[in-house]
């Protein structure tokens, strides 16, 4: 009797097109990508305007909007313009990204923000062209709280590492035109009471990292300084710090990656996922360490005892 | 061959509806109600992970009473449309009202063009982002869309518990009275509840884009503690605010027309000292 019923419903929802109601072989279950895949086959016959997710990466960004049109050359010129630092202390994840888009050789945004709470408790931060970037953490958070309101349930740590390393893999075609997306994700994992972080290559690979890691062009000099400085069990604010330093190391370095910015107001953004879940310090006191910081490099030129 | 009988439609309308009206009758009942701060919904379900009240989105919330299986398969398809919105538009263009719409053209098209109509009442509720108007709509088996103000009673004994809640409701009400006052009328004179038989969730500002939280079953016995006890948590000014509606209720007793047989304070006192204790 139920079964009938839900296949009749079913039916009708087809017949309809008002909700989106699907047949009992037919539903796409908690998977929001799926739900969008389905109803884009339903809108032909009217249903709600969805967008297809792989066709619409690109479709927005400044920082990669001029560059898609200028061909393939010019876009692989423009690569990971980004640094995302990212490293576990005792009870959590500290994850940092500075705020410059670059398109070529100029600054095409100054005040763009590549860190994102993926959900309460994880942050995503995104290196590489920024239409499709901004475009998959969207569509990555919505997916993650598609599937907790629908399951009723939230995903595990690694499953939503998973899921986006299939948004990552689906992004492969255009990473071979030149407009790669390589994300970094950290969290908290609720279950084993401890922070944990997933790299990811262009290919949909994904990779714990046991301490730390950076990605974007600057993410070979962030790695380094990181590494000079971790050690197992750090507090939050020693966290804070050493991922401060590695960021500003890696603006020195590269020009992709913008540093501090006083004048303007903007700072990079660091965000700290624990036992509370995801929040982002507030610009005064990210100013205020980088000021720190800065005191204190100051001081090793001087030749004095920092 | 076989001869089909007519059945004038007035009777086929009047089957579906009993038949609803029965189904939805065995289930148990929900009380929504707007209060100083937001909305509050409370069920009287006493499982811990089969939901009657859900999120939908950002500042909606999804009650249902009835047959489990019909109304969840609906909140199902109402967070898919809420997401997919969302996601193709903006975050603030997702609302109540289209959504309440949509559940009405649906059940409204079961209602009149299935054999067994759906067994099921819903509510959609949506806490305004900037003010306090708040939504509530109410969703009939047969696709009825109301558009409730202050609260309303959802499932099978909704009548008895509209009387009861009309007596004690009070524009508002800070949320442990609210909460009080929709849990003595889901219960009524003969039954008491326990935090652990009853299902309560909120929308309310302040906690971040997602307005929806549970109410767990401590912050449930800490809201429904009565209040001359003086439990810590309940601020002095509305300790006094509370003890002077019960010296208030033996005197206007009369004019209420079903109350008498209550525990409730039973009309609203004429000053509302403040509007948002909690």
């Amino acid at each position: 009797m139920c079964k009938r019923v839900v296949n009749e419903t079913g039916a009708i929802a087809f017949a309809a097109m008002s909700l989106p109601l699907f047949p009992t072989g037919g539903d796409p279950g908690p998977n929001f990508l799926d739900l969008l895949r389905r109803s884009a086959a339903l809108e032909s016959t009217g249903g709600l305007p969805a967008r297809v997710p792989t066709s619409s990466a690109g479709s927005l960004g400044r920082a990669s909007g001029g560059a898609a049109e200028s061909g393939r050359q010019q876009m692989t010129a423009v690569p990971h313009g980004t640094t995302i630092v990212a490293l576990r202390f005792a009870g959590g994840v500290v994850v940092v990204g500075d705020r410059r888009a670059t398109e070529g050789y100029s600054i095409a945004h100054r005040g763009i923000e590549k860190v994102f709470p993926a959900d309460h408790f994880s942050a995503v931060g995104i290196a590489g062209a920024a239409g499709p970037a901004v475009d998959m953490v969207r569509l990555f958070q919505t997916q993650l709280e598609h599937y907790e309101k629908v399951e009723g349930l939230t995903l595990s740590l690694e499953g939503k590492a998973n899921q986006l390393a299939q948004m990552v893999r689906a992004n492969l075609p255009m990473a071979m035109e030149g407009l790669a997306v390589v994300p970094l994700f950290a969290g908290y994992d609720t279950r084993r009471k401890v922070g944990r972080i997933f790299s990811y290559d262009v290919a949909g690979g994904r990779y714990e990292e046991l301490e730390y890691h950076a990605t974007g062009s600057g993410g070979r000099d962030a790695r380094t300084t990181v590494k000079l400085g971790y050690r197992d069990g750090m507090s939050v604010d020693e966290a804070v710090e050493l991922a401060v330093k590695a960021l500003y190391q890696a603006a020195d370095e590269d020009s992709a990656t913008g540093g501090p910015d006083p004048l303007r107001g903007i700072y990079p953004v660091v965000a700290i996922v624990d036992e509370d879940g995801y929040r982002r310090l507030p610009d005064d006191e990210v100013a205020e360490s980088f000021s720190t910081l800065l005191g204190s490099l100051e001081r090793v030129r001087r030749g004095e005892p920092s | 061959m076989t001869m089909p009988y007519y059945v004038a439609p007035e009777q086929v309308m009047k089957d579906r509806a009993e038949y609803a009206q029965k189904g939805i009758a065995r289930g148990r009942s929900l009380v929504a109600a707007l209060y100083g701060s937001g909305v509050l919904i409370v069920a009287d379900n006493p499982s811990r992970t089969l939901h009657k009240i859900s999120e939908i989105y950002d500042r909606v919330a999804f009650a249902g009473a009835g047959r489990y299986n019909e109304f969840d398969q609906l909140r199902v398809a109402g967070v898919r449309h809420a997401d997919t919105k969302g996601f193709a538009y903006s975050r603030e263009d997702v609302d109540a009202r289209s959504l309440a719409n949509l559940y009405a053209q649906f059940l409204g098209q079961v209602f009149t063009h299935e054999m067994k109509p759906l067994e099921v009442e819903i509510l959609v509720a949506e806490l305004d982002a900037y003010d306090d108007d708040h939504q509530l709509y109410h969703i009939a088996y047969d696709g009825t869309v109301v558009d409730e103000v202050d609260f309303t009673v959802l499932g099978g004994d909704s009548t008895t518990i509209n009387d009861r809640l009309s007596s004690s409701y009070r524009r508002g009400w800070p949320l442990a009275e609210a909460v009080r006052n929709c849990v003595a009328a889901l219960a009524g004179p003969d039954r008491s509840f326990e935090p652990a038989d009853l299902e309560a969730a909120v929308l309310e500002h302040g906690s971040g884009r997602r307005a929806f939280r549970r109410l767990s079953n401590e912050d449930l016995a800490e809201l429904m503690a009565p209040p001359a006890a003086g439990t810590p948590s309940v601020s002095p000014k509305e300790e006094t605010d509370v003890s002077a509606q019960t010296g208030e209720a033996p005197t206007p007793a009369p004019s209420a027309g079903a109350a008498g047989d209550e525990a409730e304070p039973p009309e609203e006192p004429p000053a509302v000292p403040e509007a948002d204790g909690l």
